[in-house]
């Protein structure tokens, strides 16, 4: 019988030594060159959210003689700072290819928990309440990655239905009521409201988080496992990574900061109610989608979902500046976060279309 | 080879396995030395790829031992069997796109610092170090996503050598790989040899077996029914082994004679990739387009049935003129494209053979705008019938098929359209030889039919066995065509490296 032969691959082609035939089919020099933008632009995607960031606040001051002042930055900042905590725990949840939508109800009840701490025992120490608030959270996070890893939920409809079913339990338990400034010891609110050197501590807690969770993220096998999971969920087990133990701690670990962000939420407001935070779960996933972190996993980063988080903060104050109405206000972030998946969509595509092409033809 | 007293490296025994009501192992048993390339060989779906992932502990076996070095033992997780030194290349690529190659190799293995942070520099220069003695121009930080298939293959690999493994488990790594790269992972697979390594190898192509190989294992249905020494064995013994009976004619070629043109390309070209491209396709005939992976040939079949854009040309069906850009447009002028990789453009991995087998002529089996599932399901019987497919029922997802078996699906799928040009890239790539058999067969029916197939194929016998006419193309152009009866290997592979060649018929 036959036996089969095949044949060899063809060498790549270097443009220098393309034969001279062959040059009517390789692109023109001048086509080639202007098309590497997108190369630069997927690599520095957070480049380009500075710069639109940049081009937001110039263009907005030079509208607005009242938009550049000390309160409005620190204003911005100590809004961006909660968000950016919740941003970050999203980001790990969807670089596994999964979403966290309880993270609102989680920073509800926690904010009133610890409240609620405090009026029973007045003299509690700052410490135990944040670090009551983080166990709360944790707790959350276990019940959502339970829910996910165990039961095999699908995690759009397990923290769906927690965040329905934590904010129920909101709502039973306050019953109305509400916890005042007046309940919580003044050390308590210099948490959110105190300065170092001019700058807020909460912006110092936040970045401190923010820090530690990227540096993770990058230097350490447990971060970058989330990264794998989420990029081929199959490939990752047969790496001989535990992948429900990571799915799992990475629930967990968004639970903690969201109950973090709840203490923190009480500290900077004071009053809170059964409706605390509601809805900002989808400020966060905007906030992580336009720092393109991928809603399909496995791509994206702390420091590019923050910068996220303070582009749709300058937005915000930049419309009530510019004495836009509120209703608008929703429609532009949601133009926005169109934009930035269309964005990396075109830009994964044109990446794509261009190695494969280098790759054919050994072109650049 | 081992003396009696040294167990052997590795041994399962008498091992079974079910998924829910398919018996996919029902008496697997293999013995693997230290020193010995080892082949399991076997139909698709015989149970190869189930045995080795028992192997790597992705699945457990319902039944029967296993033994490392003499001892019996479980590997309850992948995880376990990589610490036990078994290395794993699967049948399917199992890499993370976003990440780098250097991540992809040492994922869940990167060298640490004290304070266990990892170690970016060493694991690069490492990889960078595997790459260069792989003979690969790639970079250890550059990204999967975008590699070709063969370039992924080579990750595959270095990430297997990479964990000095003691056994190395190679699932098809050939399969999409040329042959001066299947020679460079047959020099390594016999370094590693030499060094006291087991391997074990499933291959598809025999004469493989024979270059590399010492023993052969041959499963069929999921039981091992032989075993012996690669020399005592020749290619149509372990054929009869593995089908169970033997096969007739392997090229089934008629002779018919060639009707009206019914596919016409004329002057077709896209920028970078291919130019002036022009060749006809009468009815009854098979044209073979020959040439080096690389060449441009799947991009041509690609810009033919509208997928990617052209800058110039035309392409004419039955004599009218089709509007390129427009897959939609191809499919009803009557052309069919079987795409090169399947499990990818082909196949919708999570839906049942039947929903998979009927996608392409939903509008014909439609009533009122209804499909039924009975028709549906008739169709792929009909069709998993003619190429032997191995399937318990017609309702289990693509996905759980065999590789093979996930192939014939996508061929049956486009058959069924009944086209009057069939494109068909790689018709036989990761089928076994008895189903290789079926296609060449399924291929002669339709164009005695007055079917038009115009094939790409990079294995030279098949394209001497079944072509009317072989194009061959170099680096984007049509350099010969030749006529069946002068059609060798010297002058295929001659123009396929772009050597001179008589003036073509169609000069450009
Ligand atoms: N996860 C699964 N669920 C259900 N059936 C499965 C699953 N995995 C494999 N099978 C079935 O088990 C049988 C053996 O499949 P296997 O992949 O081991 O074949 P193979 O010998 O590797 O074939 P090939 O040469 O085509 O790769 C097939 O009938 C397949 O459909
Ligand atoms: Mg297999």
């Amino acid at each position: 019988m036959n036996s089969i032969v095949h044949m060899p691959k063809a060498i790549p082609i270097n443009s220098p030594t393309v034969p001279v035939e062959m040059t009517g089919l390789t692109q023109p020099a001048s086509k080639t060159e202007p098309s590497r933008w997108f190369l630069f632009l997927g690599r520095h995607r957070e480049s380009t959210l500075i710069a639109v960031l940049l081009a937001l606040i110039a263009g907005t001051a030079l509208a607005s003689p009242h938009f550049l002042n000390l309160q409005n930055l620190r204003d911005v900042l100590l809004n961006v700072a909660i968000i950016s905590m919740l941003t970050a725990g999203m980001t790990v949840v969807m670089l596994m290819r999964h979403i966290d939508l309880s993270i609102s109800s989680t920073v509800g009840i926690t904010a009133y928990a610890v409240g609620s701490l405090f009026v029973a025992i007045p003299g509690l120490p700052v410490p135990v309440a944040v670090l009551a608030g983080v166990l709360i959270g944790c707790a959350a996070g276990c019940i959502n990655g339970a829910l996910v890893t165990f039961g095999r939920v699908p995690s759009l409809v397990a923290t769906l239905s927690t965040l329905y079913i934590f904010r129920g339990i909101d709502y039973a338990w306050v019953h109305g009521g509400q916890i005042n400034a007046t309940s919580l010891p003044d050390s308590f609110a210099l948490l959110a409201n105190g300065d170092v050197l001019g700058v807020p501590v909460l912006v110092l807690i936040a970045l401190a988080v923010l820090t530690v969770i990227g540096y993770y993220l990058k230097h350490y096998r447990g971060g970058r496992e989330f990264y794998a999971i989420g990029s081929n969920p199959e490939a990752a087990n047969l790496a001989g990574i535990r992948v429900s133990r990571r799915v799992f701690k990475g629930f967990v670990l968004s639970g903690a900061l969201a109950g973090l962000a709840g203490v923190l939420w009480l500290a900077r407001f004071g009053t809170v109610d059964a409706s605390t935070a509601k809805g900002i779960e989808l400020q966060v996933v905007a906030a992580a989608v336009v720092g393109s972190v991928a809603i399909t996993g496995g791509v994206g980063n702390v420091w590019g979902a923050t910068l996220g988080a303070l582009l749709l903060g300058v937005i915000n104050l930049s419309l009530v500046v510019l004495k836009v109405s509120p209703f608008w206000q929703l429609a532009i972030q949601g133009a926005l976060i169109v934009l930035a998946i269309a964005t990396d969509t075109l830009l994964s595509r044109a990446i794509a279309r261009w190695t494969m092409k280098k790759r054919d033809h050994g072109e650049a | 080879m081992t003396t009696p007293a040294t167990p052997p490296r590795l041994e399962l025994r008498h091992a079974s396995k079910r998924f829910g009501e398919v018996r996919a192992l029902i008496d697997a048993s293999l013995t693997l030395r230290r020193g010995e390339v080892h082949a399991l060989l076997g139909e698709n779906g015989a149970g190869k790829s189930t045995l080795v992932k028992i192997l790597a502990g992705v699945h457990q076996p319902d039944g029967g031992e296993l033994l490392v070095d003499g001892q019996p033992c479980r590997f309850a997780r992948p995880s376990a069997a990589i610490a036990a030194g078994i290395a794993v290349i699967y049948q399917e690529p199992t890499l993370f796109p976003d990440l780098s190659i250097a991540e992809n190799i040492y994922m869940g293995r990167q060298p640490l610092d004290r304070i266990g942070r990892i170690r970016y520099d060493v694991m690069e220069q490492a990889v960078e170090e595997m790459l260069v003695s792989l003979g690969v121009q790639l970079k250890a930080a550059q990204l999967v996503r975008g590699l070709s298939i063969a370039d992924q293959q080579v990750v595959e690999i270095a990430k297997a050598l990479s964990l000095n493994a003691n056994v190395l488990i190679m699932d098809e790594p050939t399969a999409a790989l040329s042959k001066p790269e299947v020679e460079r992972l047959f020099a390594i697979a016999e370094r590693l040899r030499d060094a006291g390594v087991a391997i074990l190898f499933i291959t598809h192509r025999l004469e493989e077996v024979f270059r590399l190989t010492q023993r052969i294992t041959i499963m069929r249905d999921g039981a091992a029914v032989h075993f012996a020494a690669t020399s005592e064995m020749d290619h149509d013994s372990i054929v009869a082994k593995m089908v169970g009976r033997d096969l007739a004619t392997y090229y089934p070629k008629v002779d018919v004679v060639p009707g009206e043109v019914a596919l016409s390309v004329n002057k077709l070209t896209r920028r970078g990739v291919f130019k002036n491209i022009s060749f006809d396709v009468r009815r009854g005939e098979i044209v073979a387009l020959a040439g080096l992976v690389g060449a441009g040939r799947s991009e041509v079949a690609r810009a033919i049935f509208g997928i990617d854009p052209v800058d110039g040309g035309e392409v004419l069906v039955q004599g009218k003129r089709l509007q390129l850009g427009k897959p939609a447009l191809a499919v009803n002028a009557g052309l069919a494209l079987v795409p090169e990789d399947r499990r990818q453009q082909g196949l919708a991995l999570d839906l049942p053979i039947a929903r998979n087998a009927s996608l392409t002529v939903l509008a014909r089996l439609g009533r009122h705008g209804l499909i039924s599932a009975n028709t549906e399901r008739q169709l792929a019987a009909h069709w998993g019938g003619k190429l032997k497919l191995k399937a318990h029922t017609m309702d289990v997802a693509a996905g759980t098929l065999s590789g093979g078996n996930q192939q014939k699906v996508v061929l049956g799928k486009w058959l069924a359209t009944n086209p009057h040009v069939l494109i068909i890239d790689e018709p036989t790539r990761g089928i076994d030889v008895g189903a290789k058999a079926e296609v060449y067969q399924t291929l002669t029916d339709l164009v005695q039919a007055g079917m038009a197939v115009l094939m790409i194929s990079s294995e030279l016998p098949e394209v001497l066995g079944m072509a009317d006419r072989v194009l061959v193309m170099c680096e984007g152009r049509i350099t010969a065509d030749i006529p069946r009866s002068e059609a060798n290997e010297e002058r295929i592979m001659a123009a396929a490296l772009g050597q001179a060649e008589q003036p073509l018929r169609r000069a450009a």
